[in-house]
């Protein structure tokens, strides 16, 4: 080759390029080496256990550890009719350990689920299999209640012989599968979770309308104040933004509670008669007046920040061209600050979304989010799994416009006070 | 912010309108905060203005909850207060260690994959609180660390790092990469630099996330609900409980020095900010 003659040797005879490539991946193990540490103890503290948490959601071994030969003896059964002797010997036999192990409890929780109606006929099964003698099982079960000879409950055993299923994702869409296997919805009066999902986006949607409304002449003013003000102002921004989220909840439960200043206010000017005060807080009005003030200063930032770059210049010019100040404002401030408008309300949105304190303090019943719903299957009823399947559900929904706001923004540009 | 002489009036209107939309609004982020401060010391065991505190009478008054939050045998406020001081500590060291090195990696231009990795250390500043507290309860109990102390630091260095990171990148991201080859070509080993020359001139940036995590930490109740047991409950934990049960003074008085806290670090960083913008010459 006639570039072999022109090839430029370092010192050590290495061709220039070799040595600047392995100076260029020496110095890229060095970097990623600074950024290790952090980023392997965020994997295994905090990304395996969102993965783990997704593995939670469609685990379903319970019901197949405890009834294996059951599910064994099923496989050839058809589900037509009621399944031949040798199901129910299975069954029995399965069920005589379970009991054994106390745990036919935790069976008749997880086959409740699947069909109401397990809880009594499991019981009943209990106390009347101590008195069962060997053989014929079948006649013996179906004796002791009348849906133990329905094949509907055969069936609803059956579904849970997969070790995994959707069904916490559709539980947390108010939809399941019914006995012919398809997806339906459950009724009108109980689509609780598709209320809750409405309600948070509703939520988190006229949040972060209102802050916008009420951030953008504030930003406005900050910027084009003389610095000396603007930075008194400023601290009308950055102290509630320093303060304890809970102490910031604590004195709108003041404010807004029925005997509270703003109920007083109300009273009198006159607005509301003493004895019918209007309850402002243990609903949704408590949610969104509380969750606007506690977000308002993630909006004034960006905004702020990209304000503070414009050049009062360019609304002279507009103005001199003869705009009028709103012509001006509307064709060159107003889209000169969009990149703020994007930033501040996908933050606030991305906030608002996820919040769980504030509306478990001011929300009541009908101000709660889906949060909220995420931590009663956490400490409450316990369904881990459950609770996992709705908290990556709200993760999907955050992930999708983190992206758009990695897109539009860059995650880089976050910027902190 | 004075108009113009020749300004029409219905502008001049106009911007009375928007001054006023302005106080306002201003009105409405800072007031909430300023009720709490006169209820602390409320005499009676109300939270509501007694007549008596609208006459001013000085026997409407008192500093009972004060007294009731440090020397009340029912409240655990000293214990909290034990808790949530050496978590937060703690926790602040560990992510600004954690984050500042981390920071340093990114900072360098032969980062590779610097998007994707920069989406990760941020991410815990991004997914929801309760989802985090979900996760970090999962990894927690499977190594054996919930309700403990440490579970709980270590969850805290997990939220606290995304503000570190993000701070000291943007310092970094106006830092002279001449000084340390200067350095390095005068013989100063590599630890020696960043000792000697490039901690001092980012430790502005390095502070404020210290900050921002330690407020984190001090503030965090969403996880910490799901970790601590009785032994590590901290201040939001109790005040949490307050706050739901019953609305008692007490916590006023606790809410009270909790601002006056979050003003001292709101002043700090403020200070830090400034120097930190005289260092990188962006003040004009």
């Amino acid at each position: 080759m006639s570039s072999e003659t022109k090839q430029i040797l370092t010192t050590d005879g290495i061709p220039l390029e070799v040595s600047l490539k392995k100076a260029e991946k020496k110095n890229k193990i060095k970097a990623f080496l600074l950024v290790a540490p952090l980023l392997f103890f965020l994997i295994i503290t905090y990304v395996f256990p969102i993965g783990d948490m997704l593995f939670r959601s469609i685990d379903d071994k319970m019901v197949t550890q405890m009834l294996p030969k059951t599910f064994k003896a099923m496989e050839t059964w058809d589900g037509q009719e009621l399944p031949e002797e040798e199901v129910f010997a299975a069954f029995h036999e399965d069920f005589i350990k379970l009991v054994e192990d106390k745990r036919e409890g935790k069976l008749s929780t997880q086959l409740n689920y699947t069909k109401n109606g397990f809880k009594s006929i499991i019981k009943k099964l209990r106390r009347a299999s101590k008195k069962f003698e060997e053989g014929n099982y079948k006649e013996q079960i179906m004796s002791v209640h009348k849906r133990w000879a329905d094949v509907e409950y055969w069936r609803a055993i059956q579904r849970r012989a997969p070790e995994f299923t959707g069904q916490k994702y559709l539980k947390g869409m108010d939809m399941y599968v019914n006995e012919e296997g398809k997806i339906v919805s459950v009724e009108e009066d109980r689509r609780i979770h598709r209320v809750l999902w409405l309600r948070t986006l509703e939520i988190a949607f006229f949040v972060t309308v209102f802050c916008f409304l009420m951030a953008y002449p504030i930003a406005h003013l900050l910027a084009t104040l003389p610095m000396k003000y603007s930075n008194l102002l400023m601290i009308c921004v950055l102290l509630p933004f320093w303060t304890s989220l809970l102490v910031r909840t604590a004195s709108w439960m003041i404010l807004l509670q029925q005997q509270g200043i703003v109920n007083d206010f109300f009273v009198g000017i006159g607005l509301v008669a003493d004895d019918n005060r209007p309850e402002m807080m243990y609903n949704k009005t408590g949610s969104y007046v509380a969750m606007t003030q506690i977000l308002l200063p993630f909006m004034v930032l960006p905004l702020y920040s990209v304000m503070k770059t414009i050049s009062p210049s360019l609304m002279r010019a507009g103005k001199s061209l003869g705009g009028t100040p709103f012509v001006a404002f509307w064709k060159v401030y107003f889209p000169l600050t969009i990149p703020g408008i994007g930033a501040g309300c996908l933050l606030v949105f991305i906030l608002a979304i996820g919040y769980y304190i504030t509306p478990a303090l001011v929300g009541g019943a009908s101000g709660t989010l889906i949060s909220n719903q995420i931590a009663f299957h956490m400490k409450s009823t316990l369904d881990w799994s459950f609770a996992s399947a709705m908290g990556l559900m709200l993760l999907s929904g955050v992930l999708v416009i983190y992206w758009l706001y990695n897109k539009i923004v860059g995650i880089d540009n976050i910027k902190l006070g | 912010m004075a108009l113009p002489k020749y300004t029409e009036p219905h502008y001049r209107i106009w911007h009375y309108i928007y001054l006023t939309i302005c106080a306002a609004v201003f009105f409405f982020l800072i007031a909430p905060l300023f009720v709490i401060f006169p209820l602390s010391f409320n005499a009676e065991e109300f939270l509501s203005f007694s007549d008596g505190m609208k006459r001013l009478d000085p026997d409407a008054f008192s500093l009972r909850w004060y007294k009731d939050m440090i020397y009340g045998t029912k409240n655990p406020w000293g214990l909290a207060a034990k808790n949530s001081f050496i978590i937060a500590i703690f926790a602040t060291i560990g992510s600004v260690i954690l984050g500042t090195v981390a920071a340093l990696g990114l900072s360098s231009r032969h980062m590779p994959y610097k998007g994707l990795i920069m989406a990760v250390l941020i991410s815990p500043m991004i997914v929801p609180l309760i989802i985090s507290g979900v996760a970090i309860f999962f990894f927690m109990a499977k190594a054996g660390l919930a309700a403990t102390h440490t579970g709980i630091v270590l969850a805290h260095i997990i939220l606290g790092t995304p503000f570190v990171v993000i701070t000291v990148t943007a310092t970094l991201s106006g830092f002279d990469h001449s000084v340390t080859r200067a350095a390095a070509s005068l013989g100063s080993d590599p630890v020696n630099t960043f000792m000697k020359i490039t901690l001092p001139l980012i430790l502005p940036g390095v502070i404020s996330g210290g900050l921002f995590a330690f407020v984190t930490s001090f503030d965090e109740v969403v996880v910490v609900l799901f970790l601590a047991g009785l032994e590590n409950t901290t201040i939001p934990i109790q005040m949490w409980t307050g706050l739901r049960e019953q609305l008692s003074p007490t916590i006023l008085a606790v809410a009270t020095c909790l601002i006056i806290l979050s003003t001292l670090i709101l002043v700090t960083a403020e200070l830090l900010r400034r120097r930190s913008e005289r260092l990188r010459g962006i003040n004009r």
